[in-house]
């Protein structure tokens, strides 16, 4: 297993490296650059800011010297946009608040989704299925950004409970509509992956065998049926946490959250090309992390699986 | 008076204002005031910084304004007033000002605000090594030098400003330039802190390092969240600051920034949602306001020597621009109160005389049947147009609107492109296009802000008209104490040659709490001071 992991981070280096050429050559090939506005600048005004951040060199010099930066300093550079920040502050504060609310939401859509996947499977076609598989639907049909104004409208403008939005540095308040809103949809699948593997394993002969035998059901559950039934599930689980922790711009920008996922978006449309290399880097090295944990937690949860 | 005779009479009205505000009374209009002197309000997107030198739009520089002081700044109407400087002397024909600087005025560590603070920041502004995005804007005010340091020529220091001693402080410019103290409101010309700045480089705008000489500190700063200034105890006039916090929140999504302000959470909110202005100002008629906003709206037409030769043709310009029925626009898409523009330069613009413009008098009957007229004249059938527009819902109705006006009336065929802001701006420069939607704010409160975007070799013309004597006369407006005329030409030369088309002047809905006063409407650049701001008690 050691070995495996090893061999699993040593090929992460080169795929980094690999994305992050990938995605320099694509940045540079999109038309404009960070200092192009309504205003056309003079050239000299636009040579010293391309002089100032090094963009008057050959593509193969930058790319190296950001490397070089990102290796040996583990420094990202200064955002070519928000002109008083660097990404590395950028990162900082950013990934916090969406760590914060995609794990919450994780929690969220994992706990409820799976209990109401275990819950539809083990009482099928009974009015407690219908009533998940109902939910379920109606939840993965709700995008975030149709949730996120109605929750709003609900919560802060009619019932005046929650605030409309913000983060204040993560108080409980200013945390549960955009957990709400970014789980819903990820509680939806995970309910129908967990039912229909669920019953997929409950019609097994050798969950009929323990049955026969007389086990309890609640042994036959938990003891038997869930853990083959959460493999296919746990495949999800991966990329989604991924998806969830690395932001997700829906939110962000209905709720103010400040978090990592807006100044993606808008790093992109802005050309700040030192944040959006810094995010991608971040969200690569995040995948390829959790996709490791996936294969580990295979490992653990099907032992016919070695590696 | 003597100066001692003005200063115990300013110490009087300082000690009845205070006593007054105490009382919780607004010392000029005696409005009850509420104990809750906050102020909120809503920013579309997080402005890129806080450094004056570096700014380079208008969310930042309503921040700043708050944080820092010019020598002049502006009052509810827009009108220059005295800022850090009490007054100045121009000579020399209007080449060399002299500023007096106010010997009360501090930073917030409470240093005082000296001449040399002024030179510092306005060699950042044109130091190649700061790189500032708004160094033309030191060109633009032809501070001598300005220019060849910007371009690496010259050391910083040769700047045609100077510190005559710590309250005096002279500006020298290479043309005459009257409204040249009315640019000393904008961000760039704003003083700096030398110590801070050399301290902490970069980061010296957290709130933890900032020093700041305006009528509030930063206290809070979070990224795409937040921020907050505070009433700054050193500032030279704080007894008459009323509002004591300001946040400024970001809201990017426009209907969020609507929920949140009805549940009040927010005090103040622009712009409002697409066309939602008629609506809101019957639900709330206390709150929605649509002030002037000295911006255009205008569609440029491609005069390159390789462009459509078509439209190479006034006739056929003219014929464009005849068969839009900017009422259309402006009552159907906008709703906003928003003017049609027949003319370049905003209306409102201080000082501007609106020329008589010909087809602006006509109906819009009389400029079809003219439109008709002059294509037929032209000779020209079947034209077909590329029209490009930047991403944006009102964009795209008016553009649809547009083409389909001009389909009807004039049997032109456009082919409608939207692309995406910083692919569009390329696309527009390069002049890939026979019409480009564009739009021009003002960089100060005078009509040359307007008209001199289009001179022949200016780098925003991207149309590529060219008129040799509206470059005449522009050049010759910036030097002359009464430039009315000129402009009036200028306008007539440009609605003849029809070298742009003019869809609109600006206006800025908005909603605002009906509890918060002394909001500037009538400054048509929208520059509010929270300072000039007040809740009054419900």
């Amino acid at each position: 297993m050691l070995s495996f992991i090893l061999k699993r981070l040593a090929v992460a280096i080169p795929t980094l490296l690999i994305l992050v050429v990938f995605s320099y050559v694509i940045m540079y090939a999109a038309p404009g650059g960070p200092f192009d506005t309504e205003r056309t600048l003079p050239p000299e005004v636009m040579a010293n800011l391309e002089a100032k951040f090094g963009l008057d060199k050959p593509l193969i010099v930058q790319m190296f010297n950001y490397v070089w930066n990102v290796v040996v300093h583990f420094d990202f550079g200064p955002s070519y946009v928000y002109k008083d920040q660097t990404v590395n502050d950028i990162i900082a504060q950013g990934f916090p608040v969406t760590l914060t609310y995609g794990f919450w939401s994780f929690v969220v859509a994992t706990v409820v989704g799976m209990t109401l996947g275990i819950l539809a499977a083990i009482y099928h076609n009974s009015w407690l299925d219908y009533l998940a598989v109902g939910i379920s639907i109606g939840a993965q049909v709700l995008p975030n950004f149709v949730m996120a104004p109605i929750l709003t409208l609900v919560f802060t403008l009619w019932l005046g409970w929650l605030p409309g939005g913000g983060w204040q540095g993560g108080q409980w308040q200013y945390v549960i509509m955009p957990v709400i809103a970014l789980s819903t949809s990820f509680m939806a699948s995970i309910a129908r992956l967990t039912r229909s593997s669920m019953l997929e394993v409950l019609n097994a002969n050798y969950i009929r065998t323990a049955r026969a035998k007389g086990l309890p059901m609640r042994r036959v559950i938990f003891r038997h049926a869930l853990k083959p039934a959460l493999l296919p599930v746990i495949s999800y689980l991966g990329p989604a946490f991924v998806g969830m922790i690395t932001g997700s711009v829906v939110i962000d920008i209905y709720f103010s959250t400040g978090g990592i996922g807006v100044f993606f978006v808008n790093s992109a449309l802005n050309r700040d090309y030192s944040v959006i290399m810094g995010i991608t880097i971040l969200t690569g090295a995040l995948t390829i992390l959790f996709n490791l944990v996936v294969d580990i937690l295979y490992a653990w949860i099907d032992p016919k699986i070695r590696y | 008076m003597n100066t001692k005779a003005t200063m115990y009479l300013s110490a009087a009205a300082m000690v009845l204002a205070t006593s007054a505000m105490a009382e919780g009374t607004h010392p000029v209009t005696g409005e009850a005031l509420s104990d809750n002197q906050t102020f909120s309000y809503r920013l579309l997107d997080q402005f890129p910084t806080l450094d004056p030198q570096l700014n380079e739009e208008t969310e930042g520089h309503h921040a700043i304004r708050d944080l820092f002081e010019g020598l002049m700044i502006q009052d509810g109407e827009g009108n220059v007033i005295p800022g850090v400087a009490t007054g100045y002397e121009a000579s020399n024909n209007n080449q060399t000002y002299t500023f007096t600087l106010r010997p009360e005025a501090k930073w917030s560590n409470g240093d005082p605000v000296v001449a040399a603070d002024f030179v510092y920041g306005w060699q950042r502004a044109v130091d190649p090594a700061n790189a500032s995005p708004y160094a033309w804007y030191m060109e633009l005010a032809s501070i001598v030098n300005a220019s060849e340091i910007v371009a690496g020529e010259m050391d910083p220091t040769e700047l045609g400003v100077k510190a005559i001693d710590d309250h005096t402080l002279e500006v020298n410019l290479t043309k005459p330039l009257p409204y040249f103290p009315a640019m000393t409101t904008y961000a760039t010309m704003m003083p700096a802190h030398r110590a801070t700045i050399e301290a902490h480089g970069a980061k010296w705008t957290d709130p933890a390092n900032i020093v700041s000489n305006g009528a509030y500190v930063l206290t809070e700063m979070v990224l795409n969240e937040y921020h907050s200034r505070e009433k700054n105890p050193m500032y030279w006039d704080a007894d008459n600051v009323i509002i004591e916090k300001t946040t400024g929140y970001v809201i990017n999504d426009v209907n969020q920034a609507l929920t949140r302000y009805k549940a009040g959470e927010i005090d103040a909110f622009y712009p409002l949602p697409a066309g939602q202005y008629p609506t809101l100002l019957e639900q709330m008629p206390d709150q929605a306001h649509a002030a002037p906003r000295l911006c255009n709206y205008y569609y440029q037409i491609n005069q390159w020597p390789d462009g459509k030769e078509e439209l190479k043709d006034p006739r056929v310009r003219k014929a464009l621009s005849y068969a839009i029925d900017r009422n259309v626009i402006v009552d159907q898409v906008l709703k906003g109160g928003q003017w049609p523009a027949y003319n370049f330069a905003h209306l409102k613009t201080a000082g501007f005389e609106v020329p008589e413009i010909d087809y602006a008098s006509w109906s819009q009957a009389e400029r079809d049947a003219k439109a008709k007229e002059l294509l037929a004249e032209a000779g020209v059938e079947n034209l077909e147009l590329k029209l490009i527009y930047n991403t944006d819902e009102n964009h795209k109705q008016i553009a649809t609107i547009m083409s389909q006006m001009w389909k009807q009336k004039l049997g032109v065929n456009v082919t409608l492109e939207n692309m995406e802001w910083k692919t569009y701006l390329g696309v527009r420069k390069s002049g890939d296009f026979d019409v480009s939607r564009s739009a021009w704010c003002a960089d100060y409160n005078e009509a040359s802000t307007f008209l001199s975007i289009l001179v022949s070799e200016e780098e925003h013309n991207d149309g590529k008209y060219s008129n040799a004597r509206y470059d005449e006369l522009m050049e010759a407006s910036t030097t002359s104490e009464s430039p009315n005329e000129m402009y009036t030409e200028a306008e007539q030369i440009l609605a003849e040659d029809m070298g742009v088309i003019p869809i609109y002047h600006y206006t800025q809905p908005m909603l605002l709490s009906a509890d918060i006063k002394g909001w500037p409407f009538n400054n048509a650049e929208f520059n509010w001071y929270s300072k000039d701001l007040y809740r009054a008690a419900e």
